[in-house]
């Protein structure tokens, strides 16, 4: 569940968080207010409180169903459509920092061929600054990963709450935390070390 | 009026390739271009010099709108510039520029970089644009460089990439901005050539440069510009061995006695 969970959450945090990127660097400044905006207070609330609210508020105040009548899986929709709306913010963040690395040279030479602004953000801007960005890229996924705990609190079966029920029934605590903080370990530690390995691969001479 | 007079006239409105008419430019407080005019003719090679901060880049991006104006007029090919969107990024692929820092893609190899434009602006299909790149890549002499990455190449290679690169898409006018001044003494010359060798086929040039030795051979008309104006315009020689403004006397003392 942890793995479904963190592998959903981290594409849609991909995805929403390069459109805001894309937002807060376009030459249009409502967009760029938009993204600004979101991000900064996305950012700012505790991640709990977000999946709460997805949970109460959404689901059960404005009874958005998302498209199931199964509580667990609404549940879970809920959780990766939380995760991902937060991570999002750091994602964007992540990659207009890595924007801000690609030289302006760049870009221009792009406009000057003729490419449009769209053209030049997904050809040019934006595979360089994903390359830059690979290192922080990993951080923010590694924090998803561990953030699927707090899935737990709309009863999202993740390993923290499996552990918990774990406990309860037996009375091995400690050799129980052992195992699933190694589990996220597991989880947490090919994922950095090979975004490393990709970083570094993928690095943009110049 | 006979019919080949009306001709001649539709030909001299024609070959009127780049047109400024009274353009004005600040940054800020900061005039940097002062009732420009310029004319410059189909198949024409302007040389742009003057002092550092004169505007000469400035004046060579507002003519593909990497930089807005003020106010007056610009026009290509007897149309004026248009404002944004679509219509701007296809007059920009009309019109070829190239960077004092070359400005390579660097996540594309070589033939990437000059291939890129014919397929995503001029619709070209992959097989021809490669074909057409290789033979630009080798017109320029750096055919043998094609799968290498920008950073894998010298200054003087990375400028004719960027010189093809410009040329993919056909360009009606091309521009340099100080095209060898980030180059190595030994490396300019092979750029030089490459643009002399334009000159000579006919493309219609816009550069900034000190480089006398291709102005005097290559250019048609100095253009003297000095705190946003432009000061002085003549024939090369004429400029060279009899320039008329004092501004212009100061400067060229200066850079040749030095
Ligand atoms: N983006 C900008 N914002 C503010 N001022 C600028 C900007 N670009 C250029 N300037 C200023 O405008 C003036 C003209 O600059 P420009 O680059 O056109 O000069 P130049 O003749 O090309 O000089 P150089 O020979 O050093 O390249 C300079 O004083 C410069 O500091
Ligand atoms: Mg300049």
């Amino acid at each position: 569940m942890t793995v479904k969970l963190t592998v959903l959450s981290a594409v849609g945090s991909l995805v929403w968080g390069t459109l805001l990127a894309a937002m807060r660097v376009s030459p249009v400044p409502l967009l760029r207010g938009a993204g600004a905006a979101y991000v900064n207070i996305v950012r700012n609330i505790p991640l709990t409180v977000i999946i709460v609210f997805s949970s109460l508020g959404l689901a059960d105040i404005f009874g958005v169903t998302m498209g199931t009548d199964n509580f667990d899986i609404q549940g879970f929709r809920l959780a990766v459509l939380s995760l991902a709306a937060y991570h999002s913010a750091f994602v964007c963040e992540a990659l207009r920092s890595g924007i801000n690395t690609v030289p302006v040279g760049q870009a221009e030479a792009a406009r000057a061929i003729g490419l449009s602004f769209s053209q030049t953000l997904r050809l040019i801007v934006l595979p360089q600054a994903f390359r830059s960005v690979i290192t922080p890229l990993a951080n923010v996924l590694i924090a998803l990963t561990k953030n699927t705990t707090v899935a737990a609190a709309i009863g999202v079966a993740e390993a923290a709450s499996l552990m918990k029920t774990m406990i309860e029934n037996e009375a091995q605590t400690l050799l129980i935390g052992a195992v699933f903080a190694f589990g996220f370990v597991v989880l947490t530690l090919p994922t950095g070390l090979f975004l490393g390995w990709l970083g570094k691969r993928l690095a943009v001479k110049r | 009026m006979t019919e080949a007079s009306v001709a001649k006239d539709a030909v001299a409105a024609a070959e009127e390739l780049v047109v400024l008419k009274g353009v004005n430019k600040h940054f800020g407080a900061l005039h940097v271009l002062q009732d420009i005019d310029l004319t410059i003719a189909r198949g024409e090679v302007v040389v742009v010099i003057g002092p550092s901060g004169s505007g000469k880049s400035t004046l060579c991006r507002t003519i593909n709108r990497l930089e807005t104006i003020d106010s007056g007029d610009i026009s290509i090919d007897g149309k004026p510039l248009p404002e944004e969107g679509k219509a701007l990024a296809r007059l920009r692929a009309d019109v070829g520029m190239v960077f004092q820092s070359f400005n390579l893609f660097a996540h594309k190899t070589v033939l990437e970089n000059v291939m890129l434009g014919q397929i995503k602006v001029r619709k070209a299909d992959k097989k021809a644009a490669a074909e057409k790149a290789r033979t630009l890549l080798d017109r320029v002499g750096v055919g043998t460089q094609a799968d290498k990455y920008p950073a894998q190449l010298s200054g003087g290679q990375q400028q004719r990439v960027a010189i093809a690169r410009a040329l993919a898409m056909d360009p009606k006018v091309m521009l340099f901005d100080e095209p060898t001044s980030a180059l190595d003494p030994e490396m300019i010359n092979e750029v030089l050539e490459v643009m002399q060798q334009l000159a000579r086929d006919g493309m219609t040039m816009i550069v900034v440069t000190h480089e006398m030795g291709f102005a005097r051979s290559a250019a048609n008309r100095v253009v003297f510009m000095a705190d946003g104006r432009i000061v002085e315009e003549a024939v090369p020689d004429q400029f060279f061995s009899n320039p008329r403004s004092d501004r212009a006397k100061d400067f060229l003392s200066k850079i040749l006695h030095h």
